[in-house]
């Protein structure tokens, strides 16, 4: 079947944004560094960090980190969960970051204060694992169209960069299989944004929808990852509709490939429900 | 709307112009038919049609009024009330005490006035600055600002800016609560401010200044921008524990009938209000004593021989709120959550809600959207049943007062199962 161009590339063609691409190192998914992280793991103890909730807290993304931290304690682990307000300094030694939703103008001071902050820079730097919803998955990407319409250099942890969308915003939920390499579940979600997020060649997506828009691209790619930086469009929140991500996450940081069992009859029954009514909606 | 045979609206529509009056007919007729129709009151069906014949019907009708605006994301139904009653100390009120909010329910409610002095009236937060130029109020309550239905309706901030610009040339007095900096921001542009120190217990939208973006400090009951000097005014008004204090340090004790602080914060408001109007807080707040049950809210119902309070909650403060107001443990709680289009369709909210606050009850999950309930409660450590119906929590409930919170339409349910 023919396709529009910038559907097989939408990085070199980008639909409804007027600028070039900006220069950026590209390298292909590599595999994660394998050591270092048990290391740095003192005592059993998992450091969560959640990036600014003062600014990216909009759509309940306190649930994501609420429930690594359950799971994790559910596993026997000592959790120490670090809430940074913007107006302090992200540490460069947790295991885990979270990075949250918000509205255009909170996005925009976030991205102003965590790129003068740098500590999640340099957190990624170390292997870090960091996932980001929404606001903090463009943050994440070389640039956004910020509430000024201006473009706003991003942390360029994601190989993505994320322009307006022309048409309506995506609203509504939205299910997707994710990249085999990554051994989850289908996930489930919701989706609530404007942005168009375009993928380069550094990263891979996260998952390809079958109900919903993702990245908003036309080609059906939702959210991205590379090593162990991912982000997606969902809320829901994420976690809450597929605890194998918040189980995955740990898994990095313990550098395990398995945890031990963990209920999850509820999460079982929440995703049975919605799976169910995102294919058929009432 | 009322039938046409009122006597008093006959008199005072006689005085209104050939259009307006006309429209307020037709109006009539169309609610009249829709209520025949089973299709409830029909008063914003009649408001529309009314609306429609003459635009101008919203200012014409107000035209006679002294017009009180209320606008809050959390608490306008209840406020409108209590102004209402207080107002009354003053002369006749006509209020849209149903909350039809929107541009063809106030309509239809002002066109039932007949003789009102006073127009108290319920605004929906987006149609505040729309309603405002239409009416041409004396008053406008702004209570509080936070994120509800996030995926239709603007950003909590943009809601602010919506304000601030749309009553910047307000010949109203904003009686405006100034312990929440998005009402504070949005009032301080405009020329007669009323501050009251109604309080504000969810805090998670203003932690950026609305003004410059900066971080907001907040020691205390205080709070201010480090960047911009954006800060709390000095308020005229305060709830102090359970009573009002004046502008002249007069304390009055505040005896509702209603529960929790939020509906003291509201007394609060409706005194200052009052006020605007002569009408002295020990009369207004007496008066509000009379206020019950406001639209099932707070009412208590017998159900299966059991004594169920039902409680709305919609969005994070109003649970915030509501938490503080219900019965000390081992009181059995049910939770009904649905997610239809007047509720919001996305759930992310629930993780918003601090349900860890509902440790030691035994607690009962129904609604639509019950398993995203269930989850959010499991990741709280709490102990939980989930249920299909009222009939099945109750029966399963220990002995003591019920309390049953629910999100609007979930709310809406309860009240049909208890067929109140």
């Amino acid at each position: 079947m023919a396709t529009p161009p910038y559907q097989e590339n939408p990085y070199q063609q980008p639909p409804a944004y007027p600028a070039e691409p900006p220069a950026y190192p590209t390298e292909p998914p590599q595999a994660r560094p394998q050591s270092g992280r048990s290391q740095r793991m003192s005592e059993s103890s998992l450091r969560l960090v959640w990036v600014y909730p003062d600014l990216l807290s909009t759509y309940g993304d306190r649930g994501n980190a609420l429930v690594v931290e359950r799971r994790a304690r559910q596993r026997g682990l000592n959790v120490q969960r670090i809430d940074v307000r913007s107006d302090q300094a992200v540490p460069t030694s947790g295991d885990i970051y979270l990075i949250g939703g918000g509205e255009d103008r909170p996005q925009r001071l976030a991205a102003e204060r965590l790129a003068a902050d740098q500590g999640l820079v340099r957190a990624a730097e170390n292997g870090a694992i960091i996932f980001s919803v929404c606001a903090g998955y463009q943050i994440l990407g070389h640039e956004f169209l910020n509430d000024r319409g201006e473009r706003q250099p991003g942390l360029g942890l994601l190989d993505v960069w994320t322009g307006r969308g022309e048409g309506a915003r995506c609203v509504g939920d939205v299910l997707a299989e994710t990249d085999p390499q990554l051994n989850l579940p289908q996930l489930t979600g919701f989706e609530n944004h404007q942005g168009i997020t375009h993928l380069g060649p550094g990263v891979k997506p996260l998952a390809q929808v079958q109900v919903g828009r993702g990245n908003g691209t036309g080609d059906g790619t939702e959210g991205a990852w590379r090593d162990t930086v991912f982000g997606t469009y969902l809320h829901g929140p994420v976690m809450a509709r597929n605890p194998a991500v918040a189980d995955m996450l740990i898994k990095l940081a313990l550098d395990v490939n398995a945890l031990p069992p963990a209920d999850t009859t509820w999460y079982d029954a929440l995703r049975a429900e919605r799976i169910a009514a995102t294919r058929q909606p009432a | 709307m009322p039938g046409p045979d009122s006597e008093a609206a006959a008199v005072r529509d006689a005085s209104l112009p050939a259009r307006a009056k006309i429209a307020v007919t037709a109006g009539r007729v169309a609610a009249a038919l829709s209520q025949k129709a089973g299709r409830g009151s029909g008063s914003v069906i009649g408001g529309k049609i009314a609306l429609k014949l003459d635009p101008d019907l919203l200012a014409t009708l107000s035209d006679h009024l002294d017009v009180v605006l209320v606008s809050a994301t959390n608490g306008k139904t209840t406020t409108t009330r209590l102004i209402a009653e207080a107002l009354r100390a003053a002369g006749p009120v006509v209020s849209n005490a149903l909350g039809a909010n929107m541009p063809a329910g106030i309509t239809a409610a002002l066109a039932g006035g007949s003789e009102a002095r006073f127009g108290v009236i319920e605004v929906d937060e987006k149609y505040l600055a729309g309603v405002a130029r239409d009416t041409r109020p004396k008053a406008i309550a702004l209570l509080n600002l936070s994120r509800d239905q996030l995926d239709r309706a603007a950003e909590t901030r943009m809601m602010a800016e919506k304000w601030r610009e749309g009553l910047q040339d307000t010949d109203a007095v904003i009686i405006a609560n100034a312990d929440d900096p998005l009402v504070t921001w949005a009032a301080s542009s405009c020329r007669k401010v009323v501050w009251v120190a109604a309080g504000q217990a969810w805090k998670e939208d203003a932690w950026s200044c609305p003004s410059c973006g900066g971080v907001m400090q907040r020691p205390g009951d205080d709070w201010f921008c480090q960047d911009c000097g954006f800060r709390r005014p000095q308020p005229h008004w305060a709830l102090q524990g359970t009573h009002v204090i004046d502008p002249q340090r007069g304390a009055w004790p505040i005896q509702l009938q209603l529960p929790g602080r939020a509906n003291l914060a509201n007394a609060t408001s409706s005194a200052a209000v009052a006020a605007v109007f002569g009408v002295a807080p020990q009369v207004a707040l007496q008066r509000m004593q009379a206020v019950t049950a406001v639209a099932g809210r707070y009412d208590v119902v017998q159900y299966q021989g059991r004594d169920v309070r039902l409680l709305l909650a919609k969005n994070p403060a109003g649970w915030l709120e509501t938490f503080s107001l219900i019965d000390q443990p081992p009181a059995p709680v049910i939770l009904s959550v649905n997610a239809m289009d007047a509720d919001g369709t996305d759930t992310s909210w629930l993780w918003d809600v601090d349900y860890e606050r509902l440790s030691g009850h035994p607690i009962f999950v129904m609604g639509q959207r019950k398993l995203d309930l269930a989850v959010r409660l499991e990741v709280a450590g709490l102990q939980f049943h989930v249920v299909d119906t009222l009939e099945q929590a109750v029966r399963m409930a220990p002995p003591g007062r019920i309390e049953a919170i629910a999100n609007y339409t979930a709310f809406q349910q309860l009240r049909k199962a208890v067929a109140n």
